[in-house]
């Protein structure tokens, strides 16, 4: 367990730099992709609820820190999102297959709405059109583009260790 | 039946923490993750920017700028990559873009053009129709656009866009800003014919505005759009550079002519005569240019017409 906290915390430090440095400047059809968030996603379906809403208030908090915004913004949305998504994970779309498509797709969305009630509500300039319809779209497709790349790390990253196989009696 | 009731070994599924652990811990755990953000949203609010989350803020991120610079670094020829290949596409799209652009442009300003040639047309004929010789015209000129100009030395008419429907008859005269261009031949509906001064067949009695003396223009029958003033006795007297109008009446006699008097029709830029001609050779440059007329004014005249054989 404190191997897989400390892992989370690693790869959402090192995907939360990525974020701020590189990705967030690669603008595509209007929209930019939101690693943090699909890995977050990847995180939160595979590590279960609390783990996703603690992973998403650190990288919340990591984001807020690197792109000097207001400490709690980015945190309160992404530890939403990942409690969210883990409980989804834990429940409904367990073994799914389509589970991570529908949830960063679904996530995506409710983010972007997310992050435009709290600029309203804090009263920061905030363009509906431009977040909802000339950007997301775009978001849409590169989240989802980058789904199955982050989702196959987050995999590999959060193997479980070999160990001998419990054995149960069933019959 | 022996393989069902014998013990079947399975590997035990992975067992998360939050997974197995109950609702109160995971509402309790999420409710304070989000306290959290709520009261640090809060207090960053509230407080100076010098406050304590300010101050984390501004250390925090200070400690994460040599980690930004490092991955700004590795990333930066991927990013000048991607930037090279997205101003390549950029630029291809806006080259299409500007040479539409242009091609908008151009047409635009063709049309600019043109009207701007039809508004200092139509002001030069104003300034026509406005002359005190055209006061008893004014009301009945007729402004028409010529729709086709000669086609051939041996054509000497064009067409132009008014006919009968605007109150143009047959022998009115067409004259432009430069002078006299002929006459109406034919006087269809919304068309009509107008033979041109470089055409034989036309006469036109004139003067010499200076010295008055009267002649006949015609053609000269060479290639060129040359006038010559016939029937100028050698008792006149008309020199190189003197300006030639219509007379306004029928030579030698005093019936009207169908040409209103004083419209200027060229200047005498050859005086010659022979022993054996009784009259004078007189060649006049006509003002206007036969070959690119564009908008023309009929002196349509609502007084009948001598019948013509």
């Amino acid at each position: 367990m404190t191997l897989s906290i400390a892992k989370a915390a690693a790869l959402f430090f090192v995907v939360a730099i990525l974020q701020v440095t590189i990705v967030a400047s690669i603008g595509i059809l209007g929209g930019s992709p939101d690693l943090v968030l699909v890995t977050l996603v990847a995180v939160a379906l595979t590590q279960g609820s609390i783990f996703g809403a603690v992973s998403g208030f650190w990288a919340g908090l990591l984001i807020d820190i690197a792109r000097l915004g207001t400490l709690g913004f980015t945190s309160l949305l992404l530890t939403l999102a990942g409690f969210w998504i883990g409980r989804y994970g834990e429940t409904t779309g367990r073994d799914r297959a389509h589970a991570p498509v529908l949830s960063v797709a679904v996530v995506t969305v409710l983010y972007a709405l997310g992050t435009l009630v709290m600029r309203f509500l804090l009263r920061e300039p905030a363009s509906a059109k431009v977040a909802l319809v000339d950007e997301l779209p775009a978001t849409i497709a590169l989240n989802l583009l980058l789904t199955f790349p982050v989702f196959a790390l987050v995999r590999w990253l959060f193997k479980p260790a070999q160990r001998s196989p419990e054995v149960e009696f069933v019959g | 039946m022996a393989a069902l009731g014998s013990p079947v070994r399975r590997a035990v599924a992975p067992r998360y923490s939050s997974r197995t652990s109950g609702p109160l811990r995971r509402r309790l755990v999420v409710g304070l993750l989000v306290l959290a953000s709520l009261t640090m949203i809060t207090v960053y609010f509230r407080e100076s920017p010098n406050g304590v989350l300010h101050d984390f803020q501004s250390a925090s991120s200070s400690a994460l700028r040599p980690f930004e610079i490092a991955a700004s670094r590795v990333a930066r020829p991927f990013e000048d990559a991607y930037g090279w290949t997205a101003d390549l596409f950029h630029a291809k799209s806006e080259n299409e873009k500007l040479r539409q652009q242009v091609k908008d442009l151009t047409q635009q300003a063709i049309q600019r053009t043109e009207a701007i040639e039809q508004r200092n047309a139509f002001r030069r004929l104003l300034k026509v129709q406005r002359l005190p010789a055209y006061e008893d015209l004014a009301n009945t000129m007729v402004t028409a656009e010529v729709v086709s100009n000669p086609v051939s030395q041996f054509d000497q008419t064009m067409v132009i866009a008014a006919g009968r429907d605007h109150g143009i008859r047959v022998h009115d005269a067409v004259i432009t800003d430069r002078g006299l261009v002929g006459q109406v031949s034919k006087a269809l509906r919304d068309t009509a014919l107008v033979t041109l001064l470089t055409d034989p067949k036309i006469a036109v009695t004139a003067k010499d505005s200076r010295t008055g003396a009267i002649g006949i223009v015609q053609h000269s029958q060479g290639a060129e759009d040359l006038l010559f003033l016939d029937r100028v006795g050698k008792d006149k007297r008309v020199d190189r550079g003197d300006l030639v109008v219509t007379a306004g009446k029928q030579s030698g006699k005093q019936l009207s002519s169908f040409y209103p008097r004083s419209i200027p029709i060229g200047r005498v830029t050859k005086v010659g005569q022979t022993d054996v001609d009784p009259y004078q050779d007189v060649q006049v440059m006509p003002f206007v240019d036969f070959t690119s007329l564009d908008y023309v004014l009929v002196l349509a005249s609502k007084t009948p017409r001598p019948n013509m054989p």
